[in-house]
């Protein structure tokens, strides 16, 4: 932050400084003092005045000292010469006997970050653990975690970290859990802090005394420790009952977070812990802090996904409040989709209709998104909601409808009649591309059934020339293709105007190049232009994966308690609307948008591999292709179920922000049958180089 | 925006604050995500005061302990500072500085309570707001205005805690017990309660200089879950409790009685939660009529009436403060009536002017949005029986308790 007049406040305040009748005034010093840590807070450059602060910092007014050493820690790196004056200032405080100023010129001493003055650091530091008063070894102990991450490369004494470790039994529990702290630092390289039975016990029985954060801490350590036997795991499991039900969030979650690594090999007491913090965790979610509410919720939906029932008395609880923030609104409708059972779908599906009105139009195109998954295990509900959103002709929500529509037909094509019947008259309040490529692409497949479609195809094909998506085009060339084969006399003359135009006029290589194949087609005549065209109008396998299996929980017990949950959804959410269902049903966005960037010969081929598996757990091809799928591997193809050998065709690809290349993984997994189980994975990996930068910007 | 920076590991650099700037800035929408990452490095926030309060790691650390750290952070400057806005926060950066110094060390969070924090803490709190003792005394006076103050004197809950070396004479010993429940409630287009949950919690504000145990007496009848019932008279039922960790319940049981110590500033004795089955019928209940007129108005007719005991001093009012306000930009009528006295009934018409009004859009009005605060009345009929302190404190020392129910969300679809 630019701030003007900076020069002048900094010459002022420095002739303030060194006026002798302010120095001996103590209060008209503070106050100068004061105007520097403003200035400085505020932005403005104070490093000028280092060597007046400097001789600030010895005098016996605390709060002075407090506030020099703000400034002489944000400015020591710039002059590291300077700061060598105030060693010796801070070295004499570390005498004093009042243990407040010793913790004080202890702590600074260490935040100077100048690895030149270690030297002169390490004997007040060692003399600081064995201080008598605890405020002063709290700040000792994790002084030698600073000095070893400022000298990474220099050994700390093994004298000293002996001393941490019997420190461990320090009477006061901040130093206690702060030599956890520092041997963590410190013995990073050596896997952190040795826990073993002994130091496990010790912690355990002290855990009481610690306040909630230095709770969480040790039982974030303790999720290293394996218990020697299964008797020594149920005493420790019983010992922490308590803690998993606190009202205190911070505990709850560390807490679980320590049984579910105590018990990874034991699938129902874990699952009995998740039951147990279901209370404490809704208390959580009713928080008055939003983004601890949000925090909750986030947490709840991992917990889902191993017991989907889990919540299903509450869902209530999971109702949106009118004036809480959209991202709250949109992960309690995530919740509630799976909250759904018969006794309460009336209610739920009753209020999520309220909120598909809602001002917030990405709220709104969540709510119906909602409806449309609760449609896949009941249709009839569902479609008469949306079908009466359609008649509230508001351009956000009849798009956010029919591609909800649309995703609903491709997973259960008995809905198709109603939706057919529900398309009529929408065109016209439809705006934005992802809604008008669905209505199309519905249109295209469901043709011989809307007896409006050829005339709905003609005002798009009339207005192709202002088109200004690719997506809408090609899918038009799609949709119309497919609506000549069904009725083939009332669409024969705008296929051909519309073909006329791609190959002719349009710049876009895509589209042209996908109307010039449509065209080789037809030639080939009209029983080939079938096969290729009327392909599936639904996924079959997708039936097994909407009851989504529960997981175990060992699938996302690492995940718990970080901030991966928190992050995900923002992804999720931003990829509510996707193109057409045949193309990829993950994918945010038609694959067709890859190929005039990519190009092959820029794909490198860097290795071809085989891995054999040499043992799968019992499971169905569907629960793999899903778990996969979690774990952000998607799926291009795939042999028909129960067919022997099955086969997938996977890809995964790179999303880092900022990274210049993006790899796209390509693999393929066969699964050769019962008897010798085995799956194999090719791996061939590309490194679309400058080619693939194309990628990323549409991700 | 105000963010007070500290660097406590070097790890951040010193433009994360832009960065943080930018991200808030460019987004649009009413919050951004509580999370949002820059080149490995994670910002949390949350919002309280008006302030954005970020913390950044780089680890994956618990969500929740940062959560809970920030919100803990806000409400000791609120403690310390009296109140929390960006003023009061410029004001007082050097005791902030002090605070999270104490604070925090290396990223690693030492200690948050108020009363091992006071030790430390040397910086005194600059009030944005003198504080005076003609405020305290002319409360029964002119204070009266509104419930809220006839309670206690409003400039008392914005007050910085009392530093222990400070203990002049001038400054009244104060407690405060606070029961506040949040009530969020659904009631469907036909009258029908669909949902209604409360939230509920003791908070004590503590004042005292020296207070070495405090007992508070809850309801005889106040019993937790669904079998157990207690007393005779109308049970005051409640479906979880929690208790902070320095409450003894040793009477809990038998008399209703909660322990403890209070530490100075304020903390949180006891969380409570109620759902589906209040006591008695929801507070406000809205009998809506929405139709087109001839000349393609949208006409709304609201009946609003409020279904409390009436007072006995109530008096009827013509409501001349009401005031009605459309907004545009979030399509919605504000209707805002500073008072409602029990079993009275209010009514308002709007009309509207829709371009392109059709019958279809009269299912687009909706839902009806109620946010209210009610003093002296607690939606589970939780009360608090007594106050006692001890030892008996010298001098004179004045105990207020107060109730408030807030709307969380009370939505009436129509």
């Amino acid at each position: 932050m630019p701030y003007l007049g900076g020069e002048e406040t900094v010459r002022e305040l420095r002739r303030a400084l060194s006026n002798p009748n302010v120095q001996s005034d103590q209060l008209r010093y503070r106050n100068t003092i004061l105007k520097v840590i403003r200035a400085m807070s505020q932005g403005v450059d104070m490093s000028g005045l280092f060597s007046e602060m400097v001789k600030a910092c010895a005098t016996v007014d605390v709060v002075q000292k407090k506030l020099v050493y703000v400034f002489l820690c944000s400015y020591a790196a710039l002059n590291p010469e300077l700061s060598l004056l105030v060693i010796n200032t801070l070295r004499k405080d570390c005498q004093d006997p009042n243990p407040m100023v010793r913790s004080l010129a202890l702590r600074n001493m260490t935040n100077l970050r100048l690895p030149s003055l270690v030297e002169y650091v390490e004997q007040p530091l060692a003399a600081g653990l064995r201080d008598r008063a605890a405020c002063v070894r709290r700040v000792a102990v994790l002084g030698w975690a600073k000095l070893h991450n400022l000298q990474a490369s220099s050994e700390i004494d093994a004298a000293v970290v002996n001393e941490l470790y019997s420190l461990l039994r320090d009477p006061d529990p901040v130093v206690m859990v702060n030599c956890l702290r520092a041997l963590e630092e410190i013995l990073k390289d050596e896997g952190g802090v040795a826990i073993n039975k002994p130091i496990t016990h010790h912690l355990l029985n002290r855990l009481k005394e610690c306040d909630i954060w230095g709770q969480c801490q040790v039982l974030r350590v303790l999720q290293r420790y394996r218990p020697q036997s299964e008797d020594e795991l149920f005493d420790i499991l019983s010992l922490l009952d308590a803690s998993l039900v606190s009202p205190h969030p911070p505990i709850m979650a560390a807490t679980l977070s320590l049984f579910l690594s105590l018990c990874s090999g034991q699938p129902a007491v874990s699952l009995a812990a998740l039951e147990r913090v279901r209370g404490p965790l809704l208390a959580a979610c009713g928080s008055g802090s939003r983004e601890m509410r949000f925090t909750a919720l986030c947490h709840i939906q991992l917990l889902l996904r191993s017991i989907p029932g889990l919540m299903g008395a509450h869902y209530k609880r999971f109702f949106c409040g009118y004036a809480e923030p959209a991202y709250i609104k949109q992960r309690k409708m995530q919740v509630l989709v799976e909250l759904v059972n018969d006794e309460n779908v009336a209610m739920l599906l009753d209020e999520l209709k309220g909120y598909c009105t809602d001002v917030n139009a990405e709220t709104a195109q969540a709510a119906i998104t909602a409806i449309g998954r609760i449609g896949r295990s009941y249709s009839d509900r569902c479609l008469e909601i949306l079908t009466g959103l359609l008649g509230l002709k508001q351009d956000h929500i009849t798009s956010a409808v029919v591609q909800t529509m649309r995703d609903l037909v491709w997973v259960c094509p008995q809905c198709s009649d109603t939706v057919c019947f529900a398309l009529e008259g929408c065109e016209e309040t439809l705006q934005d591309s992802q809604g008008r490529q669905a209505l199309l692409w519905l249109l295209g497949v469901y043709g011989e059934r809307v007896s409006s479609a050829p005339y709905t195809l003609e005002v798009f094909i009339d207005g192709v020339r202002s088109e200004a998506s690719l997506g809408v085009k090609m899918e038009l060339l799609t949709a119309t293709m497919r609506l000549f084969l069904c009725r083939p006399a009332e669409t024969q003359d705008m296929l051909g105007r519309l073909l006329h135009y791609c190959i002719e006029e349009e710049t876009d290589m895509c589209v042209r190049d996908q109307a010039l194949l449509y065209y080789r087609l037809l030639h080939c005549g009209i029983e080939e232009t079938r096969k290729v065209l009327q392909g599936r109008r639904s996924d079959p396998s997708l039936g097994v994966l909407i009851g989504r299996p529960a997981e175990p929980v060992s699938q996302w017990a690492r995940s718990f308690n970080t901030l991966e949950p928190l992050r995900q959804g923002s992804i999720e959410t931003e990829s509510v609307s996707r193109g057409s269902p045949e193309h990829t049903m993950f994918d945010p966005k038609p694959n067709a948008d890859l190929s005039n960037t990519l190009d092959c010969s820029r794909i490198e081929k860097v290795h071809s591999e085989c891995v054999r598996c040499p043992t799968i757990p019992r499971c169905s091809p569907q629960s793999l292709q899903a778990a996969m799928q979690l774990v952000n591997i998607q799926t291009l193809a795939f042999t028909p179920p129960q067919t022997l050998p099955w086969r997938v065709y996977l890809y995964t690809h790179t999303c880092l922000d900022d990274a210049p290349h993006s790899t796209l993984i390509l693999g393929e997994l066969l699964y050769t049958g019962e008897e010798p189980q085995k799956a194999e994975v090719h791996k061939g990996s590309a490194d679309g180089g400058v080619g693939a930068e194309g990628i990323e910007d549409d991700m | 925006v105000v963010c007070p920076l500290h660097l406590f590991r070097g790890e951040s650099g010193g433009d994360a604050v832009g960065v943080f700037y930018e991200k808030v800035t460019a987004l649009t929408g009413d919050q951004p995500p509580v999370v949002m990452s820059h080149k490995g490095l994670h910002f949390v926030h949350v919002r309280q005061g008006g302030l954005y309060w970020v913390a950044t790691t780089t680890a994956d650390s618990s969500p929740f302990t940062i959560i809970e750290f920030l919100n803990r952070l806000s409400a000791l400057v609120k403690d310390y500072c009296g109140s929390l806005s960006e003023k009061s926060v410029q004001m007082n950066f050097a005791l902030i500085y002090e605070l999270l110094d104490e604070a925090v060390d290396y990223g690693y969070i030492q200690t948050t309570s108020s009363d091992v924090l006071k030790n430390f803490i040397q910086t005194e709190a600059v009030s944005s707001r003198p504080f005076s003792l003609f405020d305290l005394s002319n409360v029964g006076l002119f204070g009266a205005e509104t419930q809220q103050s006839k309670v206690a004197p409003s400039s008392a809950a914005t007050r910085p805690i009392q530093s222990s070396r400070e203990q002049s004479d001038l400054r009244k010993s104060e407690i405060f017990v606070d029961v506040i429940e949040r009530m969020s409630v659904v009631i469907g287009s036909n009258g029908m309660l669909m949902k209604a949950d409360v939230e509920g919690e003791i908070r004590v504000k503590c004042y005292l200089p020296n207070c070495s145990e405090m007992r508070i007496g809850l309801n005889e009848e106040f019993s937790i879950g669904k079998s157990q019932l207690r007393g005779y008279g109308a049970a005051v039922r409640v479906d979880e409790v929690s208790f902070h960790q320095m409450v003894r319940l040793d009477e809990f049981d038998s008399h209703r009685i909660l322990r403890l110590c209070p530490s100075q500033g304020e903390q949180m004795v006891m969380q409570y939660q109620l759902s589906d089955d209040l006591p008695s019928a929801p507070p406000f209940r809205l009998f809506p009529t929405i139709e087109r007129d001839s000349g393609g108005r949208l006409l709304m007719y609201l009946k609003l009436r409020c279904d409390l005991p009436p007072k006995s001093l109530s008096q009827e009012l013509s409501s001349p403060d009401q005031s009605a306000e459309l907004k545009p930009q979030s399509r919605a009528v504000v209707w805002k009536i500073p008072r409602f006295t029990g079993g009275m009934q209010l009514s308002a018409l709007f009309k509207l002017e829709v371009p392109g009004l059709s019958s279809a859009s009269l299912l687009e009005v909706g839902p009806v949005g109620l946010s209210f605060e009610l003093p002296k009345l607690t939606a589970t009929g939780l009360q608090i029986r007594f106050l006692r302190l001890s030892p008996v404190q010298p001098g004179p020392s004045q105990r207020w308790v107060r109730y408030v129910t807030h709307s969380d969300s009370y939505t009436i679809r129509i």
